[in-house]
C-alpha cells in the first residue's frame, strides 16, 4: 500500500514538471525551426519569406475525387507560381488537410492549420465542412477562399470568397439553359433531401423554372441513408412523363440512377450540374448510358482554348497523366486568385499576421480580374464570383477493340 | 395498378437482399446470443473480393461469386475466432462494442487497400436483358434475388430442422450449458453458425453489389443496419421471421416512397418499427420466453 502512494506521489510529481519540461523544449524547437527556416530562405536567395497557405478538403472518404483535385490544382499553381518568382518575392506554402468531408475534422484540421502558421486558408473543398469552419475563420478574421463549397453560407461573412459558382446560380443557370435552348418544357427532379448543396440547387431551379415556363412534373429526394436503390423514383419519373431528369447531385448517385434508369427503360434526357463531374469514370464499362448528358461546368478538360489546355497538359504531366475535372481548375484559380490579391494589395512581407493579411486581402480581392482557367472572374463584395457557365455533354466514342470511352464536349 | 405491382416486385428485391442479410444476423443472435454488428462489413469483404477477382481477367464469374462466399465464411470463422471466444463469458455490452470495433476496423482496412472513391462493380449477370411480364418490366437482378434468397431460407430451414449439426445449433440457442452435458461441442457449433452466417453475407454481397453496382468500403454499413431492424421486426432469432422482416421493411419502404414521400420513407419505416415493437414486443415472429429465477 505504502509503495503504490510513493509510485502515486512520483507520478504526481513527474506529471507537475512534464508541462515545464515540454515548455522549454518546445521553445527550443521552434527556434531551430525559425534558425533553420531563415537558413533555407537565405540559401534559396530569391525569396524574402514563406508564406503558408492552408487547404482543408476530403483526400479520403466518399468525397475524396474532389479534394484529390482540389489539393493537386493547388498545388500544381503553387509550384508554378514559385518557379517564376513567388508573390512578390514571397514563396508559397501549401499544407493541406484531410477533413473526410466531415465538419468536425474539418474544424480540427483548421486548428491544425493554425498550429503550422497559416496565414490564409483556401479551403474548404464540400459545403457542409465550409459552412463549418467559415464560422471559425470569421472569429480569426482569417482570409477563406474556397475553391468548390457552393452552399450560399459559404462564403456569408465578409472575410470568405469563394471561385465556383454559388448553388442558387447553378439552379438559375440550369433553368435558363434548359428554357432558351428549347431542351424541354417537362422536367422530373431527382435530388438528395439530406445534402445541402443538392437542395439548394432544387429550389432554385424550381423557382426559376417557373418563370421560364418550363413544367416540373415530378420533384423526388432521397436521403443520405437510402441512396442505393432509385426504382420507385426513377418509376415516378417515367409515370410523369418528364422530358428531361434534372439531376443536381453527386455523380456517385447520379452513376446508380442512369445504371437503375437504363433497366427500367427510362428513356430521357439528363442535364446535371458541377457535381457530376467524374461521372464518366464511376460509370465504367457502362458509360455508354451517359451518352448525351449534359450538364452544366465552368471547366471542361478537352475544350481547345490555350489556357485550358496549357493547364490540363501541366496537370497531366504532374499526376499520372490523370485528366484534371472542374476542382482542380478551381483549386488552381484560387492560388492565382490570391497572387493577384496579394499583389494588388503590395504585401511584400510574409511575415504579416494573419488578420492583416486578411483585411488587405478582402479589399483587394473586389478590385482584381482574374483570367482563369475557370473564365474570366472578378469579385463582389459579398465573397461571390462572376463568371459564365459552360454547358457540356458527355460525348461516348466507340474504340477498336469494341471498349467505349467518354469525354465532354462543350456544347 | 401496374406501377402499384411495379413498386411492390423491386420493394420484394430490395427486402430479400435484406432479409439474406437478416437471416445472417438473427442467425448468431439465436445461438451466440450476439449482435455481430461486423455483419455488414464482412458483405463488403466479399463484393470487394469478389470485385478484385473478376477484375482478373483469368477468373470466370463464377469462380469469382464462390472465392467471394468462401474468403467470408473463412472471415467470419477467423473473426468469432479471434475477437469473440475469448469473450464468451464477458458480459453482453463488451461483446458489443468488440463487434462495432471489428466492423471498423474491416472499413478502415478496406479504405486503406481500396482507397475511399466508390469503384463501379460489373453485375454478375451483365448483358441479360430484363424479363417484361403483362407490362411490368423485371430485372434479372431482381429475380434472381428473390429466387436465391428463397431458395436459401428452404434449406437454412431444413438444416436447422433435419440435420444433426443443426439440431445441435437447436439446443446450443436454448441452453448452452445443457447441451453441452448432452455432448454437443458448443465451441464448434457456434463456428459452425458464424461460417454460415458469414456465407449467406457473402451471397448477400454477390446480389447487393449486383443490383445496385457500385462498391465502397461502407457499401455493408447501412444495408447492415437496415437488416438488422428488418431481423428485430421479424423477431429476432427466428429464421421465417428475418426472412418477413426483410421483406416487409423492402416493402414498405418502397411504398412509403411512392405513395408519401420520397423523403419520409426511412422514418416510416422506422415508424412501423416502433408501432410492430409496441404492439409485439418480440417482433413478428418471435417466441416469448419466460424467465426462469
Amino acid at each position: 500500500m505504502k509503495f503504490s502512494k510513493k509510485i502515486l506521489a512520483f507520478s504526481l510529481a513527474a506529471c507537475m514538471t512534464v508541462p515545464f519540461l515540454a515548455g522549454c523544449s518546445s521553445k527550443d524547437t521552434t527556434t531551430d525551426n525559425s534558425t533553420a527556416d531563415a537558413a533555407s530562405t537565405a540559401d534559396s536567395g530569391d525569396f524574402t519569406g514563406t508564406l503558408v497557405i492552408g487547404g482543408i478538403g476530403p483526400v479520403t472518404g466518399g468525397a475524396a475525387v474532389y479534394g484529390n483535385a482540389v489539393k493537386n490544382g493547388i498545388q500544381l499553381a503553387v509550384d508554378e507560381i514559385n518557379a517564376a518568382g513567388g508573390v512578390n518575392g514571397i514563396k508559397l506554402e501549401l499544407n493541406f488537410q484531410d477533413d473526410e468531408h466531415n465538419e468536425e475534422k474539418a474544424v480540427n484540421a483548421y486548428n491544425t492549420l493554425k498550429d503550422k502558421d497559416m496565414k490564409l486558408l483556401i479551403g474548404t473543398v464540400t459545403s457542409n465542412p465550409c459552412i463549418a469552419v467559415a464560422a471559425e475563420t470569421v472569429k480569426d478574421n482569417m482570409f477563406q477562399l474556397t475553391p468548390s463549397g457552393s452552399a450560399v453560407d459559404c462564403v456569408a461573412n465578409d472575410n470568405a470568397f469563394r471561385v465556383c459558382f454559388n448553388d442558387p446560380n447553378q439552379g438559375v443557370a440550369s433553368a435558363q439553359y434548359i428554357a432558351q435552348n428549347n431542351v424541354a418544357s417537362k422536367v422530373a427532379v431527382i435530388y438528395d433531401s439530406s445534402d445541402v448543396y443538392s437542395t439548394g440547387i432544387y429550389e432554385k431551379f424550381a423557382a426559376e423554372a417557373a418563370n421560364q415556363n418550363i413544367d416540373v412534373v415530378a420533384a423526388e429526394a432521397f436521403t443520405s441513408d437510402s441512396k442505393t436503390d432509385f426504382s420507385v423514383q426513377i418509376q415516378k419519373v417515367q409515370e410523369s412523363g418528364a422530358e428531361l431528369l434534372f439531376l443536381p447531385i453527386y455523380y456517385q448517385e447520379a452513376a446508380l440512377i442512369l445504371q437503375q434508369a437504363s433497366k427500367a427503360g427510362l428513356n430521357v434526357k439528363y442535364f446535371g450540374c458541377d457535381g457530376l463531374d467524374g461521372l464518366i469514370d464511376q460509370l465504367g464499362d457502362d458509360v455508354a448510358i451517359a451518352e448525351g448528358v449534359m450538364l452544366l461546368t465552368p471547366f471542361a478538360a478537352d475544350a481547345k482554348d490555350e489556357k485550358t489546355v496549357a493547364f490540363t497538359t501541366a496537370y497531366k504531366n504532374a499526376y499520372n497523366n490523370e485528366v484534371p475535372i472542374q476542382f482542380a481548375a478551381d483549386g488552381y484559380d484560387a492560388v492565382y486568385a490570391v497572387k493577384a490579391a496579394m499583389e494588388k494589395a503590395g504585401i511584400t512581407d510574409a511575415s504579416i499576421s494573419a488578420s492583416d493579411l486578411c483585411d488587405a486581402l478582402k479589399v483587394a480581392m473586389t478590385e482584381i480580374t482574374v483570367e482563369g482557367v475557370t473564365g474570366t472572374i472578378t469579385w463582389t463584395a459579398d465573397g461571390e464570383p462572376t463568371k459564365d457557365p459552360k454547358a457540356m455533354e458527355i460525348v461516348v466514342t466507340e474504340n477498336e477493340d469494341g471498349t467505349k470511352t467518354g469525354s465532354y464536349a462543350a456544347l | 395498378m401496374m406501377s402499384f405491382i411495379s413498386y411492390l416486385v423491386n420493394g420484394i428485391s430490395l427486402g430479400s437482399i435484406y432479409a439474406l442479410i437478416a437471416l445472417g444476423y438473427t442467425m448468431v443472435y439465436g445461438i451466440a446470443k450476439m449482435l455481430n454488428f461486423a455483419h455488414g462489413d464482412i458483405i463488403m469483404v466479399g463484393g470487394f473480393t469478389i470485385f478484385t477477382a473478376m477484375s482478373t481477367a483469368w477468373c470466370p464469374v463464377w469462380l469469382s461469386v464462390i472465392i467471394g462466399i468462401v474468403v467470408c465464411t473463412v472471415l467470419g470463422i477467423v473473426i468469432e475466432k479471434v475477437a469473440y471466444k475469448p469473450l464468451r463469458s464477458a458480459p453482453p455490452l463488451a461483446v458489443l462494442i468488440t463487434a462495432i470495433g471489428v466492423s471498423y476496423l474491416l472499413q478502415n482496412i478496406a479504405l486503406l487497400i481500396f482507397g475511399s472513391a466508390s469503384q463501379s462493380f460489373t453485375s454478375v449477370v451483365k448483358n441479360v436483358a430484363p424479363v417484361t411480364i403483362g407490362g411490368v418490366t423485371i430485372s434479372m437482378e431482381t429475380i434472381i434475388s428473390i429466387v436465391v434468397s428463397l431458395i436459401i431460407m428452404v434449406c437454412l430451414t431444413l438444416f436447422i430442422n433435419k440435420t444433426k449439426a443443426g439440431k445441435a445449433m437447436l439446443a446450443v440457442s436454448e441452453d448452452k450449458g445443457a447441451a453441452q452435458l448432452m455432448g454437443i461441442n458448443v465451441n464448434a457449433t457456434i463456428s459452425l453458425t458464424f461460417a454460415i452466417g458469414s456465407a449467406l453475407a457473402g451471397v448477400a454481397s454477390v446480389l447487393l453489389c449486383s443490383s445496385y453496382p457500385q462498391i465502397s468500403p461502407y457499401t455493408g454499413s447501412m444495408p447492415g443496419i437496415k437488416a438488422f431492424v428488418a431481423a428485430v421486426f421479424g423477431g429476432i432469432g427466428s429464421i421465417p421471421g428475418a426472412m418477413i422482416g426483410g421483406i416487409l421493411l423492402g416493402v414498405i419502404e418502397n411504398l412509403s416512397k411512392a405513395y408519401i414521400s420520397s423523403q419520409l420513407s426511412d422514418a416510416i419505416v422506422f415508424l412501423v418499427l416502433i408501432v410492430v415493437l409496441i404492439v409485439k414486443p418480440t417482433g413478428i415472429m418471435g417466441k416469448k420466453i419466460n424467465e426462469k429465477v
